[in-house]
């Protein structure tokens, strides 16, 4: 049951740990370009769905569709590779690595997909413009603002044209006007590029820079377009 | 709002016609809420008998007469004395919500799908302020901010409720 024109999409996911359930039941889409928010209470399940429709784990049962491919029967090999390919992260915080100045850190995930290191930072330097962080190239990511961090780590999730960009909590570390920002320039280059969003968040103002929004609640999804 | 009081405090940088002070009205305190004419006039005619505006000059033009009101000395203290009054904060606690969700557990209707269905349609308006306030200049953005924030705020509530169905249900039981 794959949602019409969607890009991701999950159904009937179910994930224990322990004897703990995760998720139960839930299913997801999102279509290219859209921003799709997934809200719930703390311990509803919400970052364990993001993190299979990654593939950085992989549900008890259910099924995850790519681009009309299903991840689970993709080998680990095959799942890191799309992920540097295909996908791009943005948390909360500690994402960046220290030792890398600020645009090395944004050409990172270009330079491991094999583009020469001046090609990839004049790219990573393009993003960082769009997100009115240029200046900070030489930076170590220790010397900047938390705000400005983030949007160091947003150039990062698109500088290598990811297809989605997966948001966990991403302005809960800041304060409501650099979370603001961070979410404004993140939905525009993210619509503008035509990168879908999944965008794990229990903030609602942040929520609101969504298409649409789909709540978990004990570990199943729920449409919030189609509520009763 | 005062409206009376706005229209007063726009008097105070000059004199200008009922027109104008729509207008100006409209465009910095409208929103999506104009003011009629008839407002308009109805609140200067009550300044003017208070002896907060006076008239400043007639003229027509050819055409109808307007006046030019200008604000008295009076007047001026009166818009001091507003703007030091602080508004008094809102209660809130007569809440239709509230009232729906104890009637939803009261009668065995699903509180839940309420909920639910509610926090949707706050999340829509939020979207729609959302999309306003980055369209939108500064003033766009405190006014967007300040609904905003209102409505986060009976979001929060529904979310806490939700998690107290079970709770709430033993309460108020009959």
């Amino acid at each position: 049951m794959i949602p019409e024109g969607s890009l991701l999409a999950a159904h009937d996911l179910r994930k224990t740990y322990g004897s703990t359930p995760a998720l139960d039941g839930a299913s997801f889409s999102v279509h290219p370009g859209e921003v799709v928010a997934v809200m719930g209470p703390s311990g509803s399940g919400k970052s364990t769905l993001l993190h299979c429709l990654a593939g950085i784990i992989t549900p008890d049962s259910g099924t995850i569709t790519y681009a009309g491919r299903e991840l689970s029967a993709m080998s680990d090999a095959e799942r890191s590779a799309l992920r540097r390919s295909d996908f791009g992260f943005v948390f909360q915080f500690g994402q960046l690595v220290p030792e890398l100045t600020c645009v090395e850190n944004v050409a990172l995930p270009l330079r491991l997909n094999g583009v020469k290191r001046k090609a990839a930072e004049r790219t990573a330097l393009e993003w960082m413009e769009r997100l009115e962080v240029d200046d900070l190239g030489t930076k170590r990511p220790g010397e900047v603002s938390g705000g400005q961090g983030q949007r160091v780590a947003v150039a990062r999730a698109l500088a290598a044209s990811p297809k989605v960009i997966f948001a966990d909590e991403p302005t809960g570390a800041l304060d409501s006007l650099n979370g603001e920002r961070v979410m404004e320039l993140l939905t525009e280059a993210a619509r503008s590029a035509n990168v879908a969003v999944v965008l794990v968040t229990h903030e609602a103002r942040v929520a609101a820079y969504s298409d649409r929004d789909v709540t978990v609640r004990d570990g199943r999804a729920r449409d919030m377009e189609h509520a009763v | 709002m005062s409206i009376g009081h706005t229209l007063l405090g726009l008097l105070e940088s000059g004199p200008r016609h009922g027109y104008d002070l729509k207008r100006t009205f409209d465009e910095k305190f409208g929103q999506d809420r104009p003011l009629h004419y008839g407002q308009v006039y109805s609140t200067m005619s009550r300044l003017l008998k208070n002896g907060l505006v006076e008239v400043d000059g007639v003229e027509s033009e050819g055409g109808p007469e307007r006046k030019r009101y200008a604000i008295t000395d009076a007047g001026i203290t009166d818009v001091s004395q507003w703007l030091a009054q602080p508004e008094k904060p809102e209660p809130y606690l007569q809440s239709t919500l509230y009232t729906k969700v104890v009637l939803a557990l009261l009668t065995g209707r699903s509180a839940a799908d309420l909920l639910d269905s509610q926090r949707s349609a706050h999340l829509r308006m939020m979207r729609i302020l959302t999309d306003r306030k980055r369209k939108g200049d500064l003033a766009d953005q405190l006014i967007c901010d300040h609904a905003l924030f209102h409505l986060e705020a009976d979001l929060r509530w529904l979310e806490l409720t939700s998690a107290r169905l079970d709770q709430l249900a033993k309460v108020v039981a009959p």
